[in-house]
């Protein structure tokens, strides 16, 4: 037990670390760059027509104390911590008045389903795929799926999506190409919604899995080559234990370690992905929300998804590296 | 064995090597051809737009009036320039950290995981596009490359630390310590040559990273749109709804092109590192391991 509360501080600690790390890189891309952002702002406000000097001065302040760039330096950074603290970045400038809160927490809720759902399937359709190839290693088919998830595990999400979009968009419309449920559609019943939800996130669904499978299968394939080496599996293979027990219990169990941690660092990538995928497939969730943010001018709202998805993600990580003493017991030991 | 024999020894037993070498060469042929373009690259309606493939334009015209085929040729030298300067920049970060990181241990050792895991697991292409909402107009190329470079420069530093410190309990380092070699010196000249191995097959992946993000942040149109890349023509091509209006030769060379290139340099790491890693190699004979 005391090995695990100080592995669990540990974890802690990082956690701190990364979101303040995080937070603060924010801050420097947003406070020390040499360009000003109001001044930029106020350039693409007024370039058309001409805009009487008083207003300028208004629009000037009020944009200033938006950006957090009122008093000393010191005073700009407590208050950018302030906000980020209590969740508070304002109201969204393109959807005025609404805060920027609520507008992330709508998309929310799209994009974790998104994630949630090609993420396990990607790490769990990976893993086990990888771990067949490593064990039977003269199987064709798994040699075939190889080939091509490796073909495919380089290419950027954008343009995997973009194929996707148009082989099915364009040459076989059979599925939904924008979107996250049909537009008009009736949500009180709820499984015919249900369904039209998941119809429509096959393909953002299929595109991220499309990226991300060959790195667990090749990273699985590997670790259970060696493990299958090793003198336990010999004996118990020797002894007549069935092949499927031998390959579920005795080999994958001990490769799972690794690929967990590796899902640990992937997120961020994943996400980065997600918000492409997104944007590529009109789904309604954080990435589109964030890019059409950047096309509004919308800096409230472009700061509280970036901050909001550091925060997130690391707090998805921190969790995965809680879950771990679960799937590799070692880790309670030392 | 000299770097030639193991050149060609890959290149005849390993098959990724040979057909990475191979994507990488059309490649690299293709962007070498921008130096013999008869058009300028920024030019607009220098052909007659929207012509199909055919001998006179072979991959086609686009709605601006631009020469595929040429305008393919500066956008993928851009592109591929971009990645080897990304490259190259966090491969110096990453080689100081890692190396340092290593060499060091104790509590530099943690303070410089610590953040170098925060790099790892915070998302980074929101910060990029935020930084890009900062800069706006004053987005260039450069600029796009340093701080892509100050970002990704992480996930290899670990790899290359977990070299080092492998490295420091050997007995030459310690050699090194007690006739009073300094920390950068030992660093430098007795351990940076172990990590070069490791450090170039990490080039390649860094480099597929790095045009990635160039390619994502481009077709959005959150870089520098006036600078040809491959990222760029697709940009273009989306603005002028290409594959709506049946221009599919705009945007379908440049993703062939680019996916080469991807594939290409993926393959190349892959089989480096399998040289690197001889139990692999043994595999690849048929041997036990």
């Amino acid at each position: 037990m005391r090995a695990y509360v100080t592995y669990l501080s540990k974890r802690l600690v990082q956690f701190a670390v990364v979101v303040f790390v995080g937070i603060n890189i924010t801050y420097l891309v947003t406070h020390m760059t040499p360009i000003d952002p109001v001044e930029q702002s106020i350039s693409a406000a007024t370039s058309f027509g001409s805009t009487s000097p008083e207003a300028i001065e208004m629009m000037r302040q009020s944009l200033r104390q938006l950006y957090g760039l009122e008093g000393s330096p010191w005073e700009q950074y407590v208050s950018f911590w302030k906000r980020i603290l209590v969740g508070d970045f304002g109201p969204s400038l393109s959807a005025f008045p609404t805060p920027v809160s609520q507008l992330i927490l709508r998309a929310l809720p799209w994009t974790v389903g998104l994630l949630l759902v090609s993420t396990l399937l990607t790490w769990f359709l990976g893993n086990l795929l990888g771990g067949l190839a490593g064990y039977y290693r003269n199987s064709r088919i798994l040699r075939a799926f190889g080939v091509i998830s490796m073909g495919l595990k380089p290419i950027p999400y954008y343009v995997v999506a973009l194929m996707l979009l148009i082989i099915f968009g364009f040459l076989w419309p059979i599925l939904p190409i924008s979107g996250g449920a049909t537009m008009a559609s009736d949500r009180s019943n709820t499984l015919a919604f249900a369904l039209d939800v998941a119809v429509h996130s096959i393909l953002p669904v299929l595109s991220l899995m499309a990226v991300g499978i060959g790195g667990w299968f090749m990273g699985m394939r590997s670790l259970v080559s060696n493990v299958v080496t090793e003198d336990y599996v010999i004996y118990a293979e020797l002894a007549g234990v069935k092949g499927s027990r031998i390959l579920r219990s005795y080999v994958m169990r001990n490769a799972l370690g690794p690929q967990v941690t590796g899902l640990a660092l992937q997120l961020g990538a994943i996400f980065n992905g997600a918000i492409i995928t997104e944007y590529v497939f009109g789904y309604p969730g954080v990435g589109s929300l964030l890019i059409s943010a950047v096309h509004a001018g919308d800096y409230s709202l472009v700061l509280g998804i970036t901050t909001i998805s550091i925060v997130a993600v690391s707090a998805t990580v921190l969790l995965i590296d809680l879950l771990y003493p679960l799937i590799d017991p070692r880790v309670e030991a030392h | 064995m000299s770097a030639l024999k193991i050149f060609r020894d890959l290149f005849h037993y390993n098959i990724e090597f040979a057909i990475g070498l191979i994507l990488l060469l059309v490649v690299l042929t293709v962007s070498v051809c921008s130096f013999f373009s008869p058009y300028p690259p920024m030019d607009v309606y220098v052909v007659p737009p929207d012509v199909p493939p055919s001998w006179e334009h072979p991959l086609g015209t686009t709605s601006r009036g631009q020469d595929v085929f040429w305008q393919l040729t500066f956008a993928i030298r851009n592109t591929l320039l971009f990645g080897i300067v990304v490259a190259i920049l966090s491969r110096i970060i990453s080689l100081f950290v890692g190396l340092i990181s290593g060499y060091k241990g104790g509590w530099v050792d943690r303070v410089l995981m610590s953040i170098n895991d925060t790099f790892v697991v915070i998302p980074l292409f929101p910060i990029l596009v935020l930084f890009y909402f900062i800069m706006r107009d004053q987005m260039s190329w450069a600029l796009l490359a340093v701080i892509t470079a100050l970002l990704g420069w992480a996930y290899d530093a670990r790899l290359i630390r977990s070299v080092a410190m492998s490295l420091r309990t050997r007995e030459f380092t310690r050699q090194a310590v007690f006739s009073g070699m300094s920390t950068g010196k030992i660093v430098l000249q007795e351990h940076l040559p172990f990590v070069l191995p490791i450090v170039f097959s990490t080039t390649m992946n860094n480099i597929n990273w790095s045009i990635g993000i160039e390619v994502t942040l481009s077709v959005l149109g959150f870089t520098d749109i006036n600078t040809p890349t491959i990222g760029g023509m697709i940009y273009w091509a989306n603005q002028h709804t290409a594959l709506v209006s049946g221009v599919w030769w705009w945007i379908t060379f440049p993703v062939v092109l680019v996916i080469m290139l991807f594939i290409g340099l993926f393959l190349l790491a892959i089989s480096m590192n399998e040289y690197i890693d001889p139990r692999s190699r043994l595999l690849r004979l048929g041997g036990q391991v």
